[in-house]
């Protein structure tokens, strides 16, 4: 099969665009640990509120400027919500869904999850800028869902 | 008066009708409903009689993602191959109606429950919500119907074959062929989903699903969905529209070898609608990531062999200079303008997918209004504008009637209007996006702080847009009602596009079924055994089901 010779370099050029884009994709991803939540430990979705660490869901500090927070969601709120932390705090979540699949992002960061019954999800952000960000789910779980929302106070 | 003459033997002209009248009286019912969504969501406007949003999100989405696209892809794929390969046998006739009011039954009953309040889970469906099962039930009648014609596809070709021995096979048939096995081998995947998960739970037949499998499943097709419905623009793109502008394909063996490479990266990728889920392994996300990106080769061979096609003709016909062919395309004649301005559109629409598909970069836009913007532009806009350029001359040509220079003028009026209302619309959800705007949602000002107010105006701007769109859809029906009952009887061109001179012999491999089927489930068990396999054996125990609307 003959082709011509600027289809060549064109598929040339576009093959190496692309290996290059999948060697910054994997280097960020594998490298820098900047890959999307992939967090695999389940829970039975049934008992959430009868298992650690969800039978307490809060604010938790874990160290200087560290903090972990067990959020449980469910139709159609954040638990803990109104939630505030230092300026400069690493957070860590830690999430599951008492219910259906509800999505956890936050305006303005690149905090964006999925939070699935019987998952544990897990998702880190560092928090420099003072300001009231706020947590909205952007999975459809019912006729509620545009009104789940809580947020976070940076102080 | 003129005599009515078909393009095609009249009985598959039949079939191919019944296909297009279902597939425009969908675009009328989920584009209407695709009006009332931006209206609401611009917090002006409140819908009538308690109707809910997701109700209304449902139906555009049920009716355009699958019933339009659909309907219309099985009418344009039989019309082709009834014209290149030649008219089907009564039996095969008989399958294809099958298939037909199978499909059509499966659409009634799906509706009919979305309509009754009792499926307002969206067109994904995602488990644990629940729909009634009719709405599952209904879903399966037109995944099998549709199978059913996609085996009258397969039968003719291989009779085409039989009947021509050692001969090239007529592209659109080759590509009709791809383009339904690639849907066959990715069905498999919501079949699966629906027939052991959701219509078992959905009866009370078992007590809880195991959600991450049926998102698994449901984008193993889904991915490859959204190529079901680019395919067949490719087939025009690639063997009518160099008719329509006098020239002839680039080369057949490049635009074969195109479709045979997204045969094959298209359904290994149904992970990077998963990037953000729990549950699945880093790695195997990254695997069907570097999978997604080589469907880009393709894509782009398309790109240069029609421009390769469109240059070359422009410059037979004097174009001087870099850019003189350009003068010489037929801008006037919307059989050209309408798939044209869909491949221009398709340039940022792809650009964008490649940043869905950015594992990490996925966490930008993920769930945000922004991947609806994207599918606007590629499926709502490229697909659906070359659709719309087929239906021009399709319809009257296996009607027996001639479209008329002003329905052309109509023709090119619809085109401009939609690209306008599609510019804004999308072009403000891609912005609100990146705001942090979800996707799916109805109007809400959430806590009343400033990141919300700042979407006020872009929700706005989609309120425009989807108004506009309302317009160019009343005006596609016009011309598809005047096209199909009222054009004047004659005969109008079925445009096939003859292979240059230029290009070399086209290898018999690419018609070894075998090997290509056997690579593309090669390639799906790479991508998918191990992490699916780990997704089972660490399962968490299931969910019952919820009714949350």
């Amino acid at each position: 099969m003959k082709m011509h010779r600027f289809e060549e370099i064109w598929l040339v050029l576009a093959a190496g665009v692309i290996i290059l884009s999948m060697v910054v994709t994997g280097y960020q991803t594998f490298a820098l640990g900047m890959g999307p939540p992939s967090n695999k430990e389940t829970i039975d979705p049934q008992k959430v509120d009868e298992t650690a660490p969800f039978d307490e869901p809060g604010v938790y500090q874990i160290g200087e400027n560290e903090y972990e927070v067990v959020m449980t969601l469910q139709i159609f709120s954040f638990n803990p919500g109104d939630i505030e932390i230092p300026a400069g705090s690493t957070v860590h979540f830690t999430m599951t869904s008492k219910d259906v699949v509800h999505g956890f992002q936050v305006a303005g960061t690149n905090l964006n999850a999925m939070v699935m019954p019987g998952h544990i999800q897990k998702i880190t952000q560092k928090f420099d800028k003072p300001g009231e960000y706020l947590v909205l789910c952007n999975e459809y779980c019912g006729s509620g869902h545009q009104l789940m929302s809580t947020t976070i106070t940076v102080k | 008066m003129m005599k009515a003459i078909r393009s095609i033997h009249a009985p598959d002209a039949k079939l191919t009708m019944a296909h297009m009248y279902v597939a425009f009286a969908a675009l009328f019912v989920g584009a209407s409903m695709g009006l009332l969504q931006t209206l609401e969501r611009s917090g002006k406007f409140t819908l009538p009689f308690g109707i809910g949003y997701y109700q209304i999100l449902t139906v555009h989405g049920v009716v355009l993602g699958l019933v339009l696209t659909t309907f219309f892809i099985l009418g344009f794929m039989v019309a082709v191959q009834s014209k290149t390969a030649g008219k089907y046998t009564s039996g095969e006739r008989k399958w294809g109606w099958a298939g037909f009011w199978m499909m059509t039954t499966g659409v009634i009953t799906t509706t009919i429950f979305i309509l009754l309040n009792e499926a307002s889970v969206l067109y994904t469906f995602y488990a644990p919500l629940m729909a009634h099962p009719g709405f599952y039930i209904g879903l399966t009648l037109v995944i099998v119907g549709s199978w059913l014609e996609g085996f009258v596809i397969f039968r003719r070709h291989a009779r085409w074959r039989k009947e021509n021995p050692g001969e090239r096979t007529p592209l659109l048939s080759f590509m009709a062929v791809i383009t339904m096995l690639m849907w066959l081998i990715a069905t498999i995947g919501v079949a699966a989903t629906v027939l052991l998960q959701f219509i078992p739970w959905s009866l009370g037949l078992v007590d809880s699903i195991d959600v991450l499998v049926s998102r698994t499943l449901f984008w193993y097709f889904g991915h490859p969905l959204v190529y079901f419905w680019l395919l067949p623009a490719y087939m025009a793109w690639y063997a009518i529209i160099p008719k329509i502008v006098g020239g002839k394909i680039f080369s057949d063996s490049l635009a074969r070898l195109s479709f045979i490479l997204l045969l094959l990266f298209s359904i290994p990728v149904g992970f990077h609608h998963q990037l953000t889920e729990p549950g699945i392994d880093p790695f195997w996300k990254y695997m069907q990531v570097i999978l997604t990106f080589l469907v880009v080769i393709p894509s782009l061979m398309t790109a240069f062999s029609l421009f390769a096609t469109f240059e070359a003709r422009g410059r037979e016909l004097g174009g001087k200079g870099l850019f003189g062919w350009v003068k010489k395309m037929p801008w006037k004649d919307v059989r050209f303008l309408a798939p044209f301005i869909g491949m221009l559109w398709f340039i940022p629409g792809g650009a964008g997918g490649i940043i869905n598909a950015s594992n990490q970069m996925n966490q930008v836009i993920h769930n945000t209004i922004w991947v609806t913007g994207h599918f606007h532009l590629t499926a709502a806009t490229s697909v659906i504008l070359t659709f719309f350029g087929i239906a021009y001359w399709l319809v009257p040509s296996v009607t027996g009637r001639k479209l008329t220079a002003k329905m052309n003028r109509l023709g090119i009026i619809q085109t401009i209007v939609w690209s306008v209302g599609m510019a804004i619309m999308s072009g403000a959800m891609h912005w609100q996006g990146l705001l942090g705007g979800p996707r799916r949602s109805a109007y809400s000002e959430y806590l009343g702080n400033a990141d919300t107010a700042a979407w006020g105006p872009y929700q706005l701007a989609q309120a425009v847009g989807g108004s506009i769109l309302f317009i160019g859809m009343i005006i596609m029906l016009i011309i598809f009602v005047n096209l199909a009952f009222f054009a004047p009887k004659g005969e109008e061109e079925f445009p096939i596009a003859e292979v240059s001179e230029d290009a070399g012999e086209t290898p018999k491999v690419f018609e070894n079924w075998k090997l290509w089927i056997g690579v593309t489930v090669a390639l799906i068990l790479f991508a998918y055994t191990i992490p699916f396999i780990d997704i089972i054996q660490n399962a968490p125990p299931g969910s019952k089901g919820f009714r949350l609307w």
